[in-house]
């Protein structure tokens, strides 16, 4: 006799582990596949169905900047979105909305970093961000420097939304990850750069919607001429993946891990201070209840 | 018969290039034949099988291109019969004498020029150059706007099949010159049929001189025809002589309207020769029919404030000293040369960096599309204008290629840059960078600063296009007025990382 593996039997195993012990607040996963690496991730982080309700319309934010392949880095691991996609339907979600403020040309970024392929066989659906008109205004009175900005409409109309993004080195704010994949919700990215971008970054993080959960995609890490990256040789192949709630402190954790394949002091990573300054979360990782898993 | 063979094969034809023009999805690839089997575009690439080719279909049949092919005709013949359906009276052609000394002229001082180096005067006369600005400065704007009025409807119930896309019109000269253009053409073709092509347009004049010898021709029997002028009537090309029973060759377009008119059956088209044909008396008519506009010359000064205030804060203006050309256009020179301005580059580039030029290419150069990056900067890979470009402007280039081929190069002005003027982080310019050309480097604290190399610089305008610093940016393209060979990026042999721990 063979069990076959189901969506449900996955939703419920998520369920019976974390009946035991106390709530986690960030899992870091190594040595897996994507997919397989947030399976484990969202198990241990309670299940999905604490995140996500049956009825609410998602928004998955991956981070789609770039025309680039899967193995350049430039974009999140499409496998990776793929499967939360599935995982939100799962869960009971009406609708799954995907979509990315782009630096290339749209269409092209969509398509050649795997994720409208995904995302479209987990039934999920992809949206256009090109336009000013698909933005409202939406005030941040808790920031510092950038007290409003146009956010997409779709996370504006979302019950929740995941931020997915992938870890990179960033020619101006030396690091890429959580805090600054906001910057793919907003219209006007030139405000950020014109005002203390490593300000603005925190800043962004203080919009009241805040993201259910942070995955941070480190399967394959950008080292060096990120965002964008210049050729395979920026790339290292470290399968990583690390969940939680605090956007902060899942940033932190990530940037520790970037400073094994190249040095970057978490000091020159200044949105994180900002964020922690903010009250958006905490650096301090020592504080915080890790579940560390190697597959 | 012939009529009806003549309308399918040329509305279809039409209809595609119209088409080919106004797409902006791409649905018909880059590799089109539909413009490079244009007269015009065929002579300045030196396609000489196309050459060939359509010198042997004018030579056999006459000018079956006015007809079928040139979508001017086409566009004249569609208005000529939108005048007949709403006219109240019945629309009758007569006989003109050829207007010998005006079609001439006008040819020789267009190759006189062109070979003087002003195509300027090419491209304004040459009839699939002028339809392309049609299509791309009047109609296209109208067309996205009808398309994003689509979208939205069907994006509001949440259906993305349509997408909005960016419908600004690019440059109001070559607007106006677009509705010039449609607007007098459009008026002499319900007034008069073929006019244009008969007196100005030298596409016309060329072939006519071949039309003249053709084999196949519309002949008119002497012996069934009963001098009722009929066909003459119906003759947009005014070239039928009912009297004296003849037909001026130079002038017919092969429309093939005249044949099923005639109630005796006297005209046919056919290969037999019984006598010599001869064109008619030259004319010693000499009033010029405007068919082109003159650009405007008067230059628009205004005293820029900010500029004043700007430059008493130590900031540098980066104004572009020298034009950028598309990539693989060799050079300025060649480009102006050859580039008669059918816009069809400047319609099927999806980063939007082409726009017609004003005078930044000087009163010659007056349309030619140039290099900007207001609204995009030029994809890496993309090498769309040098695909579709039929006169050989942009001549075409692989993706590796185009990846080496430098149309510009970066400058950097520090004293405007963000990182140096505030203490802030920003590297903006480098994000876009497909070679690192600009690259950030530690500069104080945490802070990173550009820094240039213009080796491996290809001019995409990445840089410049994101550069956030106002009133002047901290990073613009100079053009090469010869484009150069980049050197390619050389990536350093690192060792092999392994991670095995998180780190934290």
């Amino acid at each position: 006799m063979t069990i076959q593996r189901s969506e449900a039997m996955d939703i419920l195993s998520q369920k019976l582990v974390s009946a035991t012990g106390k709530k986690v607040d960030l899992v870091a996963v190594m040595g897996g596949e994507p997919d397989v690496m947030f399976r484990r991730a969202i198990t241990e982080m309670g299940g999905i169905k604490n995140f996500i309700k049956p009825g609410q319309k998602v928004v998955v934010k991956p981070n789609i900047g770039w025309d680039k392949a899967p193995e350049l880095a430039s974009n999140t691991n499409p496998k990776l979105i793929g499967e939360i996609v599935k995982q939100c339907f799962a869960a009971g979600a009406k609708e799954v909305t995907v979509f990315d403020h782009t630096c290339d040309d749209w269409q092209k970024c969509y398509k050649n970093s795997g994720i409208e392929a995904e995302v479209k066989a987990a039934g999920g659906k992809l949206v256009p961000a090109h336009l000013e008109s698909y933005y409202r205004p939406v005030s941040l009175p808790h920031a510092k420097n950038m007290k409003n900005a146009k956010i997409h409409e779709a996370i504006v109309n979302c019950d929740v939304w995941i931020n997915v993004p992938v870890l990179k080195n960033h020619g101006g704010a030396n690091l890429t990850i959580s805090m600054k994949n906001h910057m793919g919700i907003v219209w006007d990215r030139g405000f950020f750069h014109q005002n203390d971008l490593q300000q603005c970054i925190a800043d962004i993080c203080t919009l009241q919607k805040k993201p259910v959960l942070n995955v941070v995609d480190a399967y394959r890490v950008m080292k060096t001429n990120g965002p964008r990256g210049r050729s395979a040789s920026d790339v290292v192949l470290t399968k990583g993946l690390f969940v939680s709630q605090d956007i902060v402190a899942v940033d932190t954790a990530a940037a520790k891990f970037f400073n094994q394949v190249r040095e970057m002091p978490l000091d020159t990573v200044t949105h994180l201070t900002n964020g922690q300054a903010l009250k958006i979360g905490t650096m301090d990782l020592d504080k915080l209840n890790i579940k560390r898993i190697k597959i | 018969m012939l009529k009806k063979i003549r309308l399918i094969v040329s509305l279809v034809l039409f209809g595609l290039i119209t088409f080919y023009f106004l797409d902006f999805t791409g649905v018909f690839g880059t590799h089109s034949w539909l413009q490079r089997i244009q007269l015009v575009p065929a002579l300045l690439s030196l396609s000489f099988i196309i050459i060939a080719a359509l010198f042997l279909l004018t030579f056999l049949f006459g000018r079956i291109y006015c007809s079928s092919i040139c979508p001017m005709g086409i566009y004249q013949d569609i208005v000529g019969w939108i005048t007949r359906k709403v006219a109240k009276r019945k629309k009758r052609f007569k006989y003109t004498r050829p207007k010998t000394m005006l079609r001439w002229g006008t040819l020789v001082v267009t190759v006189i020029a062109f070979f003087a180096g002003f195509s300027v005067l090419l491209g304004l006369l040459d009839p699939y150059s002028a339809y392309g600005r049609m299509v791309v400065n009047v109609f296209k704007p109208i067309y996205i706007a009808g398309n994003n009025l689509f979208a939205s409807a069907f994006n509001h119930f949440d259906n993305y099949m349509f997408y909005k896309v960016d419908a600004s019109i690019l440059s109001i000269p070559s607007l106006i010159i677009g509705l010039l253009t449609l607007l007098v053409i459009g008026f002499l073709a319900s007034k008069y049929g073929r006019l244009w092509c008969n007196t100005i347009c030298p596409v016309g004049t060329l072939l006519g001189l071949i039309g003249r010898f053709s084999l196949f021709k519309v002949r008119i029997d002497q012996i069934k025809c009963n001098h009722c002028g009929v066909c003459a009537t119906k003759c947009k090309a005014s070239c039928i002589n009912s009297s004296e029973q003849s037909i001026d060759y130079t002038r017919c377009v092969d429309c093939f309207d005249c044949i099923g008119e005639c109630r005796q059956h006297a005209l046919s088209y056919n290969l037999r020769v019984k006598k010599v044909d001869h064109s008619t008396d030259s004319s010693k008519r000499n009033f010029l029919i405007a068919g082109a506009a003159t650009a405007s010359v008067v230059p628009k000064v205004f005293a820029d404030a900010q500029a004043v205030v700007a430059n008493a804060n130590g900031l540098k203006s980066d104004k572009r000293k020298t034009p950028i050309t598309p990539p693989g256009s060799i050079s300025r020179a060649h480009f102006q040369n050859k580039c008669t301005s059918c816009h069809l580059c400047v319609s099927k580039c999806p980063s939007h960096v082409l726009k017609p030029s004003f005078m930044e290419y000087g009163l010659d150069g007056f349309m030619q599309p140039t290099v900007y990056f207001e609204k995009g900067f030029c994809n890496f890979d993309c090498t769309v204008c040098s695909d579709v470009c039929p006169n050989g402007a942009i001549l075409p280039l692989t993706k590796e290629q185009k990846h080496l081929t430098q149309m510009g190069q970066v400058v950097f002005i520090m004293e405007n840059c963000i990182v140096y003027r505030e203490n802030t982080s920003c590297g903006a310019c480098s994000e876009h960078c497909p070679t690192q050309a600009i690259s950030m480097v530690p500069y104080k604290g945490g802070l990173t600063i550009p820094n240039v190399d213009t080796a491996i610089c290809v001019g995409c305008g990445g840089c410049e296009y994101v550069c956030p610093a106002r009133p002047y940016r901290a990073v613009h393209i100079e053009g090469d007025a010869i484009q150069q060979k980049a050197k390619p990026f050389v990536e350093k042999k690192e060792k092999h990382i392994k991670v095995d721990n998180f780190g934290f």
